[in-house]
């Protein structure tokens, strides 16, 4: 497989605009850094989430740069809801070579196996709600004390007064009313044992952000973010991918169409967009000119205004 | 796996080079913030269909016959409930030119804490006054919030114009009166502008209904103002964060430049350990860089094997913080459960390093609304104080006016592990005026037990004096930047005085260099030295019943202090006379600035030496912004006002 980052022969000095300017993605890749390294320093014993989505290869991406030429001190790991594209997990292995990182699976499938969590019933059963079990499982199993996730502030209102440094009581719940205000860039990650925290990096992103720099980082992405022809079925609006997981129901109709995804997650819920977008140009162009959200096409976040406020406090991301 | 597909000719849309602007807003719901943001947000086009069908939907849901612009902003479910924002809640959008995080700002006195938190890391704020009601007690709150913060931009939007038919007096009379409390407060850069946020009017579009305006709307406004004279760009602070040491080879210290710039080959300093040693590279992913600036993340490497860790702060040789454990702060408590408690012993995170503090003294709790000073034993949740810290490891700091990332710190409660506190140091305690005036009291010992001088106070009496001279005598004292236009100021001044009559004189830095103070540099030791004999001067001719004009650089806290407390009550007045350094320094008059950067002139204030920002003057001249005849209106009225 062929890579464009193992690329080691422009080493030369940066091209700098006059009077010291810095752009915004300059600015964000710094302040990203700075946070990546603070839960190094801070933590005993932290750990990075890879979901395979591009927020989350960004995320990986500057934690390989912040620590460059060491090693990122610490695992990644993926909650794998055993409902991924099979892309997905081919890149997630690859990609761990490519950024020299070591990577830990916990897959709810055993978890379901474990009776720890129920399958949800019906035409739309989404693992999303089951993985935060998983996860809180999986970060007691390894004593993780912090949590990096790759969520943006942009992405839902819920998200918008989410702190860098996210405290979690000893059941991993998120209290909105008992968060530490951030000053500065002085970020407080003492906690007691049992408790933990969530770091998020990228909090200052947009998903233009992400895209342009994944552009100007020629970060390689799964294909899936690529226009393709798949099978897929529109259910409440939302344009599903059909596979294993997901097959029509009464009334439903399976069609082709060229699509690409905008996040990706869970096949069940990800919802894809009709688009011809084939480079990342493309795509950019594509994000500054449109007029819906990435999570509109989310089926889980459409099941109530307070949907993510709701799965937050339980331990979701 | 599929390639990186960005290596084909689709034109992009957006232009890369966009900087970054963070501002906050604060206002009570009443004031339509929430109105604003929406307004700004919808009519730049940010916000996308999804998020309006949703927003149309709680509207209908709520009964309310318009979009409610407001419901865009109030994040959680228990504020939208409650109709108010009670935390801060960070917004995106970007035009062609800058993106723009908003940090957005419940306005009640109980939400200070949040203010605070969201005015700690922006550029400019927002402050809105209802154009009916007025200026007032919240709208004098979170400037002082911002003052204390140090944010440089404030922009005012007088909101509601609609509702007072687009009255220009009343705008005026708003405008007037703002400005004259904001004299009080050390505030860069004060803009206003009359809006109406439910309509729209002068937010995006320039708006008809008021021709009388012509300053630029709002977004216009955020979208040119000058943001990267702000940045301190003169001292270089890194605060080492992780040290990445892969193999045998290669030990490197990461972190993010705080302040300054640093090249290759530069001679460095540790703290606290004081080693030097030289830059040997300077790292970022597989580049090797000539030259890191402030803001950048990087891994830095030296010539010498010494010890670094976290919480180390490396700097230049001639440019090194003050490494104090005792020293003055403005703190503000952010703890809801208990108040200041000065027996316990605080964790005090600071730059990327964590020690214990105690506070030994609370000298006074400010008032918010009225700036007035209270004497108390605590500080409560909202409630903000001047305070003396001791700390258990020396802190390596600046004072924050000069540098927010080395002047700010927060308080952790050593039980639990909440963030209690804020703080912004002033300047340390220990170096301060009291060692000044002790070092003063020996000198002035030595001499008159040599000599048996005593002080004789002649025939003449100082009423005698006033009689005569028609006027009392007082210190006028001009403080700012080379090439800030202090000199050109007094000049002026001291023909008008003297046309009216006053017995004026003048002392200027270069005139008393020349002889006086001839013997004296520019080090630490001597700037003090010079400033002592000046002060002296000037009070003998105040004795002798003199005006005296004094344009002095004059760049520590500690020296102006000296100086005031020479002079009785009342007979002193300092005058900012304020430019940016990128102006002083674009001006540049005598060439100094040149030579400082040249490195033919050393410890040159503003290049290579720090310049204290007054935090309190009894009058500010920002020279970039008036013209020089309104500056010297300005500061005649102030004597007039103190000879009346």
């Amino acid at each position: 497989m062929a890579t464009t980052h193992g690329d080691t022969t422009s080493t030369g000095p940066r091209e700098r605009a006059a009077g010291y300017q810095r752009n915004t993605l300059d600015i964000l890749e710094s302040e990203a850094i700075f946070v990546i390294r603070e839960v190094a320093a801070q933590f005993e014993r932290p750990v990075m989430l890879f979901s395979g989505g591009k927020d989350s290869i960004v995320m990986s991406w500057l934690a390989r740069k912040a620590f460059y030429p060491g090693r990122i001190p610490f695992p990644l790991m993926h909650i794998d809801t055993g409902h991924n594209f099979d892309e997905t997990i081919r890149y997630r292995d690859w990609w761990m070579e490519q950024i020299e990182a070591r990577i830990i699976v916990r897959s709810v499938e055993d978890s379901i196996k474990q009776g720890r969590v129920k399958e949800e019933d019906g035409p739309n059963p989404s693992r999303n709600g089951l993985q935060t079990v998983t996860l809180l499982d999986a970060l007691s199993e390894f004593k993780f004390d912090c949590a990096l996730g790759g969520a943006r502030r942009d992405e839902e209102k819920a998200r918008a007064k989410e702190r860098f440094f996210s405290f979690r009581d000893r059941f991993g719940r998120w209290d909105p009313k008992n968060q530490r205000p951030e000053l500065w860039n002085l970020y407080n990650g003492m906690k007691r044992p049992g408790e933990h925290l969530r770091a998020f990096p990228i909090s200052n992103w947009t998903e233009l952000d992400v895209w342009q720099y994944i552009q100007r980082e020629e970060i390689e992405l799964p294909n899936l973010y690529y226009t393709h022809e798949r099978e897929i079925v529109r259910r409440d609006g939302v344009i599903l991918a059909i596979g294993p997981y997901n097959q029509p129901v009464d009334g439903e109709a399976a069609e082709t169409a060229w699509v690409r995804f905008r996040t990706i997650g869970d096949m069940t819920c990800t919802g894809a967009t009709e688009s011809r977008a084939s480079s990342l140009a493309d795509i950019v162009n594509e994000i500054a000119a449109t007029r819906v959200t990435e999570r509109g096409g989310r089926a889980d976040d459409k099941r109530s205004e307070a949907a993510m406020e709701d799965r937050k406090k339980q331990g979701y991301f | 796996m599929g390639k990186a597909r960005a290596n084909d000719t689709t034109p992009t849309t957006l232009v890369k080079e966009r900087d970054l602007l963070r501002f906050t807003t604060a206002g009570s719901v009443d004031d339509g913030k929430s109105t604003l943001i929406g307004r700004m947000l919808f009519d730049s086009k940010q916000i996308f269909q999804d998020q309006m069908d949703q927003l149309e939907h709680s509207s209908k849901l709520r009964g309310e016959e318009n979009v409610n612009l407001a419901l865009l902003t109030d994040g959680l479910r228990a504020e939208r409930e409650q109709g108010i924002t009670i935390d801060v809640a960070y917004r995106y959008f970007s035009t062609a030119r800058r993106k723009f995080i908003i940090a957005d700002t419940p306005g009640h006195e109980q939400y200070t804490r949040n203010m605070v938190t969201g005015a700690s890391t922006a550029d400019l704020a927002i402050i809105l006054i209802d154009a009916r009601n007025g200026v007032l007690t919240q709208s004098r709150r979170h400037g002082i919030i911002a003052s204390l913060l140090g944010i440089p931009h404030i922009v005012v939007c007088v909101n509601k114009m609609d509702l007072v038919d687009y009255s220009r007096d009343r705008f005026d009379e708003i405008v007037a009166e703002y400005q004259a409390f904001a004299q009080k407060l050390n505030v860069h850069d004060l803009e206003f502008i009359p809006v109406s946020a439910l309509v729209g009017d002068n937010v995006v579009n320039r708006s008809e209904k008021t021709p009388w305006f012509d300053g630029a709307p709002l977004l216009q406004f955020l979208e040119t103002v000058t943001i990267s004279a702000d940045r301190n760009l003169v001292d270089f602070r890194f605060p080492v964060q992780f040290v990445v040491r892969p193999h045998q080879d290669f030990r490197g210290f990461s972190g993010q430049i705080v302040s300054g710039t640093i090249k290759v080959g530069e001679e460095i300093v540790a703290l606290p350990s004081m080693q030097r040693s030289r830059v040997r590279s300077i790292n970022f992913y597989k580049e090797e860089l000539q030259e890191a600036i402030e803001g950048e993340s990087v891994i830095i490497t030296l010539e010498d094997e010494i010890d670094i860790s976290r919480g180390d702060m490396i700097v230049r040789r001639h440019n090194i913080p003050e490494v104090e454990h005792e020293f003055e702060a403005t703190l503000a408590w952010m703890d809801e459960r208990s108040g200041l408690a000065r027996e316990t012993n605080y964790i005090l995170q600071h730059t990327t390093n964590r020690t214990q503090a105690q506070i030994d003294e609370i000298l006074y709790q400010l008032d918010v609304n009225t700036l007035h000073r209270n004497k108390v034993d605590t500080l409560n949740l909202n409630e903000i104080g001047r305070v003396k810290v001791t700390t258990a490891a020396p802190l390596f700091f600046d004072p924050y006016d000069r540098n927010r990332n080395t002047g700010g710190f927060i308080l952790i409660d050593p039980a639990d592990f909440r963030t209690v506190g804020a703080g912004m140091i002033r300047y340390s305690s220990r170096s301060t005026i009291d060692e000044l005036k002790r070092d003063e009291r020996s000198r002035r010992l030595e001499v008159s037990q040599s000599t048996e001088i005593t002080w004789d106070p002649g025939l003449v009496g100082p009423q005698d004096r006033i009689r005569r001279n028609g006027h009392r005598p007082f210190c006028l004292w001009l403080t700012g930047l080379s090439g800030s236009g202090k000199s050109t100021l007094a000049k002026e001044v001291e023909k008008r005085l003297f046309d009216e009559g006053l017995h004026v004189v003048r002392l200027d830095g270069d005139n008393v260099r020349h002889g006086l103070n001839g013997d004296l540099g520019f080090n630490r030791e001597d700037r003090r030295e010079n400033i002592r004999r000046i002060g002296h001067v000037a009070r003998l001719l105040y004795d002798f019943g003199h005006a005296v004009l004094c344009t002095f650089i004059s760049p520590y806290e500690e020296e102006r202090s000296f100086v005031r407390s020479l002079f009785p009550e009342g007979s002193f007045l300092q005058v900012y006379v304020r430019t940016s350094l990128a102006e002083a320094e674009r001006r540049d008059p005598k060439g100094l600035y040149k030579k400082a950067r040249a490195g033919e002139i050393r410890g040159f204030t503003g290049v290579d030496d720090p310049y204290q920002e007054p935090e309190q003057s009894d009058l500010v001249v920002d020279t970039e912004r008036l013209t020089p005849e309104e500056a010297v209106e300005q500061v005649l009225s102030l004597v007039h006002d103190l000879l009346k």
